[in-house]
């Protein structure tokens, strides 16, 4: 096998991955099949999360914050033996984030910094590359100490993010505006045309409804500005960025494979610190870094002379024009330290704040099956995989309602869409556990078990229909899904601004049936600010966040009276 | 300057003003009132009354099928509704993510059965659709209508943003509102509403059940809601009302959800005449059809009779 035949399976291992998991994003989506049994399961036919469970980065960081690799993270393994022997192929091999970095690289530039010597010059190792290592032991070190952060900058994670809550829905909107615009000229033709070209894409591509992301600009910021970056550094965020690049160098320590450089041959054509993407120095006469090179085997390929060489045990010179390779990360101790010391201060900054605990949100409203706050919190990696999955839109990635450690972790604004009763999908594809899977029978509870709760509703007695302005208005008792209904009416007259008597049916919660779904804040005509709203109050996850001394009249302390939905 | 240069540079300005200004006037909005958009209207879905036959027919069997099938022809036979050639559009309740023996959706061999029978009558097309209250993929399904339907050889819409267009309802309340817009495509209308218990309305049967033709805000129409329910049967006036009242929701309605709630009936009601339906179905519910606020109004505005015996009420059990 040439090494041209390699290079080309590299890029067709690239573009595979890079659909495998955009496909993943895709199929992260409700659009199964079930029949009408009162208590079918829906289940995903996909193991959507697979892509994002490859991370080794999310597996030791998970791993260190809660003690255990959740479910399908041993996936992870896969990657990071091989690299232990071989060094980080996943970069250049097979991280989707990085493959699109790869090809935003290299789009021809007219910017002179882009070309010639200059190129030559941005292509050479530097220092600032180092970053990455001080924000990989920064986050392992938060993760050990209790705040897990590596979500905010895991390549996955943060790929899978921005596909999921900006992305693609941006690519919605703007296809449906196309669509719209196209048919606003009338001419059937076009209009029959561009709808047949719309539903192919919106078979592949788009949601069943248009989503609509809380804080989509602060994900979609740095995505953009992620991708930006390639066209000053190429690869700028795998180089300086990458945690999971940092970790990935790091175990290449041992490798035992590697580039062998042979210096006779070499004319210092520069063509290998042309293309190389890891900026570690191929070119003999420089000292090449492990840890850096993504395996991309372009230096190979493209050298004239056949001088440079991939190999098992490489013989790695050592001569004074020819420098000795290092496997070492080009770190230094004092500041590995200062790193490991930062990220530690994390929780202790993060939680001296009153977010966390003393002033945590009422609206921080976590979805079914969410673990217990510190235990969530240990946890989430906030991939948007249950944004992305929830077929309501119900669940959306934080601003501050759980403060800048909480930073995109999802809650539900149940105003944009409700927890649905019988729905049980983001906990399927939650990767580490921060919602675990329920059954549909722990979700909506029987006569035994309590349903999941996670938040209780309240009426704005400001704003209701029935209670302030003598209106009839029952809808929030219409769609509560619970029975018996968590909402009762009790009758009531009212008189209007004319001294007419009216009569209301006033509505009143129990907060003893109430699981917190939301349906009635989403479908209350009140429609700037509901007149019904849920808080977290009364969640099953927390023993300390409730109302009620005691749940009375359900579950075995009365087993004959019955709730669930 | 050159002369040249002058009228040539002067000449690319005022060609500039020129087209600036001129688009101003192209697109200036003279009309000080909205555009007059042209609203669709509906067809008129109703038959001719015939007087040999009874305006309203129940049937009772616990072959829900066979309960729809003698109803219907004691009342004329599918032959009297639905001609050849014609579209038609079946509304049932689909509201909620509910499965059939929980009785929040209309019984899904009903509409089934329907289907086939307006398409042995010749019908062009079978449209079954309903703007659901839940998420509308799981209400179709675990309804169990998307299947049954779709076997029964229907074309099953699941009302997306596009398939809505404005209509002036005509009412004393309700004027230009959203309807799907496959029904005002339709040539026949049939209403098939199952029976449930209601907090504001008594009851949900078959006006109510009109409902679900409309988007838009529709949340708000409570605030009137007897209003609201006689406008919408005042527009629509469906060719023939089938009332499925082989399982009834007593209690916890429109959603319900336990099964104590339900009671068996085993019934099919159809009729001409949709006041008279909800009139004799509420009394499924223990309810006295003339205390029910919207069918004393539908009555009152001449859209049917609360008394249905008038009608040649006719029962086979």
């Amino acid at each position: 096998m040439t090494i041209k035949t390699v290079i080309n399976l590299r890029r067709i291992s690239q573009v595979i991955f890079f659909l495998i998991f955009f496909w993943l994003i895709l199929k992260t989506n409700f659009e199964v099949n079930f029949s009408p049994e009162n208590l079918s399961e829906v289940i995903l036919p996909y193991p959507v999360s697979i892509g994002l469970e490859f991370s080794p980065l999310i597996a030791l960081a998970t791993l260190l914050a809660n003690g255990t690799v959740y479910k399908g993270l041993l996936w992870s393994l896969v990657i990071l033996i091989p690299t232990i022997f071989i060094g980080r192929f996943f970069c250049g091999w097979v991280c989707p984030l990085g493959t699109l970095n790869h090809w935003i690289s290299e789009i021809g530039s007219e910017r002179i910094s882009r070309k010639g010597k200059n190129r030559i010059d941005s292509n050479k190792y530097k220092k600032y590359q180092r970053i990455k290592y001080y924000i990989f032991f920064a986050l392992i070190a938060a993760a050990l100490a209790g705040t897990l952060q590596i979500g905010l900058l895991d390549p996955l994670s943060f790929l899978a993010r921005s596909l999921g809550t900006v992305v693609l829905p941006s690519v919605h909107v703007a296809a449906d505006a196309t669509l719209s615009w196209i048919k606003s000229f009338g001419l059937s033709p076009i209009s029959a045309a561009a709808q047949f070209f719309y539903d192919i894409i919106s078979s592949v591509i788009l949601t069943f409804r248009q989503a609509y992301f809380h804080t989509v600009l602060t994900i979609g910021f740095l995505f953009l500005a992620a991708l930006i970056l390639n066209r000053l550094y190429t690869r700028f965020w795998c180089r300086g960025i990458c945690p999971l690049g940092a970790m990935l160098g790091f175990f290449s320590r041992f490798a035992i494979f590697g580039l062998e450089k042979t210096e006779g041959k070499c004319d210092d054509c520069q063509l290998c610190q042309i293309h190389c993407q890891g900026a570690d120095n191929p070119k003999i006469g420089e000292k090449w870094h492990q840890a850096e090179c993504h395996l991309c085997l372009n230096c190979q390929a493209v050298c004239p002379n056949n001088s440079l060489k991939f190999k098992f045990f490489p013989d790695q010179g050592g001569t004074r024009t020819n420098p000795a390779g290092t496997p070492k990360i080009d770190v230094t101790r004092r500041k590995v330290f200062i790193s490991l010391g930062s990220g530690l201060a994390l929780y202790p900054l993060f939680r001296s704040g009153d977010d966390f605990k003393a002033n945590a949100s009422p609206y921080l409203i976590r979805p079914p099956g969410s673990v217990a706050e510190e235990d969530f919190l240990r946890r989430c990696i906030r991939c948007g995989q249950c944004m992305r999955v929830c077929p309501n839109n119900a669940l959306h990635p934080t601003f501050m309602e759980s403060g800048l450690e909480g930073l995109w972790s999802p809650i539900m604004i149940a105003k944009i869409g409700y927890c649905e009763p019988t729905c049980t999908l983001c906990g399927q594809v939650c990767p580490t556990g921060a919602i675990l899977e329920l059954t549909q029978m722990a979700k909506v509870g029987d006569e035994n078990t309590q349903p999941n709760r996670i938040g209780t509703a309240f009426i704005d007695r400001g704003r209701c229909l029935p209670w302030a302005m003598a209106k009839p208005c029952i809808v929030c008792e219409e769609w509560c899904p619970t029975s018996p209904k968590s909402i009762y009416l009790l009758d009531a007259v009212e008189s209007d601004s004319q001294g007419n008597e009216v009569k209301v049916k006033k509505p009143h919660v129990d907060p003893d049936r109430c699981t917190g779904c939301g349906a009635c804040e989403f479908a209350c005509p009140v429609q700037d600010k509901r007149a019904i709203y849920v808080t977290s109050v009364g969640e099953s996850r927390s023993s300390q966040n409730q109302i009620l001394l005691q749940r009375k009249g359900i579950g075995k302390n009365n087993p004959n009276q019955k709730i669930g939905y | 300057m050159q002369r040249r240069e002058f009228i040539k540079k002067t000449g690319q300005a005022i060609t500039l003003a020129a087209i600036t200004g001129g688009t101003g006037f192209l697109f200036h909005n003279r009309q000080k009132s909205d555009y007059e958009t042209l609203l669709p209207k509906l067809k008129n879905f109703e038959v001719a009354a015939d007087g040999n036959l009874p305006g309203i027919t129940l049937s009772r069997n616990e072959n829900h099928q066979a309960a729809l099938n003698a109803a219907l022809d004691a009342i004329g036979g599918i032959k009297r509704f639905v001609k050849s050639g014609e579209r038609v559009a079946i509304k049932p309740n689909i509201g909620w993510d509910r499965a059939p023996q929980q009785a929040a959706n209309t019984n899904p061999e009903l509409v089934a059965e329907m289907v086939r029978l307006c398409l042995s009558a010749g019908a062009a097309e079978v449209i079954v659709s309903d703007l659901s209250c839940n998420d509308p993929r799981r209400c179709f399904l675990r309804s169990g209508i998307r299947q049954a339907a779709e076997k029964a050889g229907a074309r099953v819409i699941l009302p997306g943003e596009d398939d809505f267009v404005n209509t002036d309802l005509n009412g004393r309340l309700l004027t230009v509102w959203p309807i799907i817009k496959y029904f005002a495509e339709a040539d026949r209308l049939i209403n098939m509403p199952i029976v449930k218990q209601h907090s504001l309305s008594s009851c949900t049967i078959g006006m109510k059940n009109l409902y679900g033709i409309l988007g838009g805000r529709r949340n708000q129409l409570h605030q009137q809601i007897d209003q609201s329910i006689v406008d919408l049967a005042a527009f629509f006036r469906p060719t023939l009302t089938v009332v499925d009242a082989s399982r009834v929701l007593m209690r916890g309605g429109p959603q319900g959800g336990s099964l104590d709630d339900v009671v068996v009936q085993n019934s099919v009601l159809c009729s001409t005449d949709q006041v008279a339906a909800d009139a004799r179905a509420s009394e499924f519910l223990g309810l006295e059809p003339d205390k029910i606020s919207h069918i004393v109004l539908a009555e009152k505005q001449g859209l049917g009779t609360v008394d249905y015996l008038s009608l040649g009420y006719k029962e086979i059990l």
